[in-house]
């Protein structure tokens, strides 16, 4: 992309994409890359609307979560709102036995996971720091420093191919999310080389949101981000991000390859992040409100609710049912939020290491001692 | 008698036998056998899968083995040079330390990152420093450095078979040192790994020391003793957590200490070793916690190093201000 050119407010990008609905719902049969990869879904008519429930659930969900903030309820909230095809349509394209490393920001994936929406949010109201175990849910802990678990990735991927679990179609893969910001980043970098080198079986799913934080995809990459891959041995693909038709089959491709041994796939999901880049964030300040509009007229949900309605494959019923189902979920979600305790104080000191350290266990004897010096005064 | 590198390498293997999810990576430890041969051989018995070369890129090392030990892998980093381990701070620091804590304890990662530190060797910048405070600084991680040939052999199974992320510093000086090593001791009844050991008993001030710096305040301690003054050496050999006990017992005997290291002395070991002797043995000092440690300056050029690391002549002048005060 030559500097200073724009991409805001057309439907395509220079270069293009893998694009199998249109944001006006019209549904591409096929696209076939410059690779020779013929791109496509073969999705009944229940498919095609469990993936509009997905959508529109983890919107609902995000929009609670952001109300929450905005109450105070939580400390702060990575809005994923734009973004609700590249995750979904990814994270539908998971086998179970995949594993994925995701950034802070993919709720839809986790939710596409079967893991109960609220896991993250001990995080983001400040009770935890996630908490959870990686392995049980196939999905690792959310990384806040930009681009580190990217190489977390790559080291799980070298190890399925040490196990011997690739070169199947039963095998395992993994996945890498990050964002635009991210792909400046060195340890981004150095995981490309490693994956390249090994040929991991791993699929780098870049969101690119054009945003990071207030920094426009211009102050990251001089060339189209998926380019990128080729440098490092392995192909790169655009896909329309706010497809999640598209974003489906080019993730569940790339999968099938790393797990059937043929090496790494960089995935540029192009989207755009409608929202902030966290609540704490004021994006009028860095973009004008007619790039938000034209990319409103994209928007993930509501072409495939064009699609689903000019197809016939749903009607008005559904779509209220869908929304009422949505609601329910996000307002157990908000009870189930304000009900998370806070933990108790001495649990400062736990699981600083798996041994223990006596220098913890005395520092966390006089805190005991400290804290029971009050008891009876009031304090 | 062999040599703490072999012995390292001995330890290595053994461990490589022992568990077959312990994988070695690093720059050069394959075919080479690593710049200090530390690795020696072991990929041509174990295989490219359990030795691995790796990428030239130290946050690649320690961020892949992140990731493997998530998977239920058992990774040992090698970092070629201490001077080298900065570009894998992040991933130490920001992830390796934290990722138990975090997840609340269902994640362990079984890490040991090997380190050669310290001077002396006659080398080139970033090849002869000693950042373990950085390191001991840090939450998360346990830091410790081998002082001679049988420590070197169980220390480093005892990191590799620890499920805590642990820094294991290798005084690279000391590489060609040699020692008894019993390579058929049982590992479950060696020495603990955080402890510390006193070295020399001594009744009349107490010297303490770690990795490169033991053997020189051994030295000291024997001229001492022609001057009729019987120090105490303590290997403190663990760095985080520091053993304090074995610490506090020996200077509330001798009254005196002296805590000896090559890293620079502002906010180095010594500073908080010092504090907490003062904090904890206060009526029982005869003078205050002095320090005999590198100057607050980058490393210096090879031809003068021996000026700025510390030595026998150095630890006795500050034994003799103890003595004086």
């Amino acid at each position: 992309m030559a500097k200073g050119e724009s991409v805001a407010g057309t439907d395509i990008p220079p270069g293009g994409f893998v694009q199998l609905l249109t944001p006006d719902g019209e549904r591409v049969d096929s696209v076939t890359s410059a690779d020779g990869t013929t791109y496509s879904v073969d999705f009944t008519d229940e498919e095609y609307r469990e993936l509009y429930r997905d959508l529109v659930t983890v919107r609902r969900l995000d929009t609670e979560a952001v109300a929450l903030q905005r109450q105070g309820e939580l400390g702060i909230w990575a809005s994923l709102l734009g973004q609700e095809a590249a995750q979904v349509g990814s994270g539908r394209a998971l086998r179970p036995q995949d594993m994925a490393f995701p950034t802070y920001r993919e709720h839809g994936v986790l939710y596409c996971r079967g893991i109960d929406p609220i896991m993250p949010f001990g995080l983001f109201r400040g009770v935890d720091q996630g908490g959870w175990d990686a392995n049980e849910f196939k999905f690792n802990q959310y990384t806040i420093v930009i681009g580190s678990q990217t190489l977390h990735a790559t080291g799980y991927a070298m190890g399925v191919t040490m196990d011997g679990k690739t070169g199947s179609t039963d095998g395992e893969a993994v996945i890498a999310y990050f964002g635009d910001g991210a792909t400046s980043q060195g340890e981004v970098n150095e995981a490309f080389v490693w994956s390249g080198v090994f040929n991991s079986p791993i699929v780098f799913f870049c969101q690119n949101n054009q945003y990071a934080i207030s920094e426009p995809l211009e102050r990251q990459t001089r060339v189209p981000l998926y380019q990128r891959a080729g440098g490092y041995g392995f192909p790169g693909i655009r896909v329309d991000g706010n497809d999640v038709l598209a974003t489906y089959a080019v993730t569940r491709a790339a999968l099938d390859n790393a797990r059937s041994g043929q090496g790494p796939t960089l995935i540029e999901a192009y989207t755009y992040r409608m929202g902030a880049h966290t609540s704490s964030d004021d994006p009028t300040r860095y973009r004008i409100a007619s790039e938000v509009e034209s990319w409103k007229a994209k928007d993930p949900i509501s072409r495939l609710r064009a699609f689903l309605t000019k197809q016939k494959i749903a009607k008005k019923d559904f779509f209220t049912e869908v929304d009422d189902v949505a609601n329910q979920k996000a307002l157990d979600l908000r009870e189930r939020v304000l009900a998370m305790p806070d933990p108790e104080p001495v649990a400062l000191f736990d699981h600083v290491y798996p041994n223990g350290s006596p220098e913890i266990d005395a520092q966390r004897d006089a805190f005991t001692r400290y804290q029971a010096s009050f008891e009876g005064s009031g304090h | 008698m062999i040599t703490l590198g072999k012995a390292l390498n001995h330890g290595l293997r053994r461990a490589l036998e022992d568990d077959p999810k312990v994988v070695i990576m690093g720059e050069d430890v394959g075919k080479l056998g690593g710049v200090f041969r530390i690795t020696d051989a072991l990929q041509k018995d174990f295989g490219e899968n359990r030795v691995i070369d790796t990428p030239l890129a130290e946050a690649g090392i320690v961020g892949t083995a992140v990731g493997l030990a998530i998977r239920g892998f058992r990774p040992v980093c090698e970092i070629q040079f201490d001077g080298f381990v900065f570009p894998a701070y992040n991933q130490i620091v920001a992830q390796v330390a934290k990722m138990h804590y975090r997840s609340k304890g269902k994640l362990r990662l079984p890490i040991t990152i090997r380190i050669p530190y310290g001077g002396g060797i006659g080398a080139v910048e970033h090849h002869s420093e000693s950042p373990e405070a950085y390191f001991a600084h840090t939450p998360g991680l346990k830091v410790v450095s081998c002082s001679n040939p049988a420590d070197a052999y169980t220390m480093i199974q005892q990191a590799i078979a620890s499920d805590d992320p642990v820094i294991f510093f290798e005084p690279k000086r000391r590489y060609w040192e040699k020692g008894e090593v019993d390579l058929d001791a049982p590992l479950e009844s060696a020495f603990p790994l955080h402890s510390a050991r006193v070295v020399r008993p001594g009744g009349d001030a107490t010297l303490l020391a770690y990795g490169p710096m033991v053997r020189v305040a051994l030295d000291a301690a024997t001229a001492a003793a022609e001057d009729g003054r019987e120090l105490e050496v303590i290997d403190v050999r663990s760095l985080s957590p520091i053993d304090y006990p074995v610490i506090f017992e020996s200077v509330r005997r001798t009254g005196r200490a002296v805590v000896v290291h090559e890293a620079p002395g502002n906010v180095g070991l010594g500073a908080e070793i010092a504090a907490r002797i003062t904090e904890e043995c206060f009526y029982s000092l005869e003078a205050p916690v002095l320090r005999v440690t590198g100057y607050d300056i980058p490393y210096p050029a090879a031809r003068i190093e021996e000026e700025y690391l510390p030595d026998l002549d150095r630890v006795l002048d500050a034994v003799d201000r103890s003595f004086g005060w």
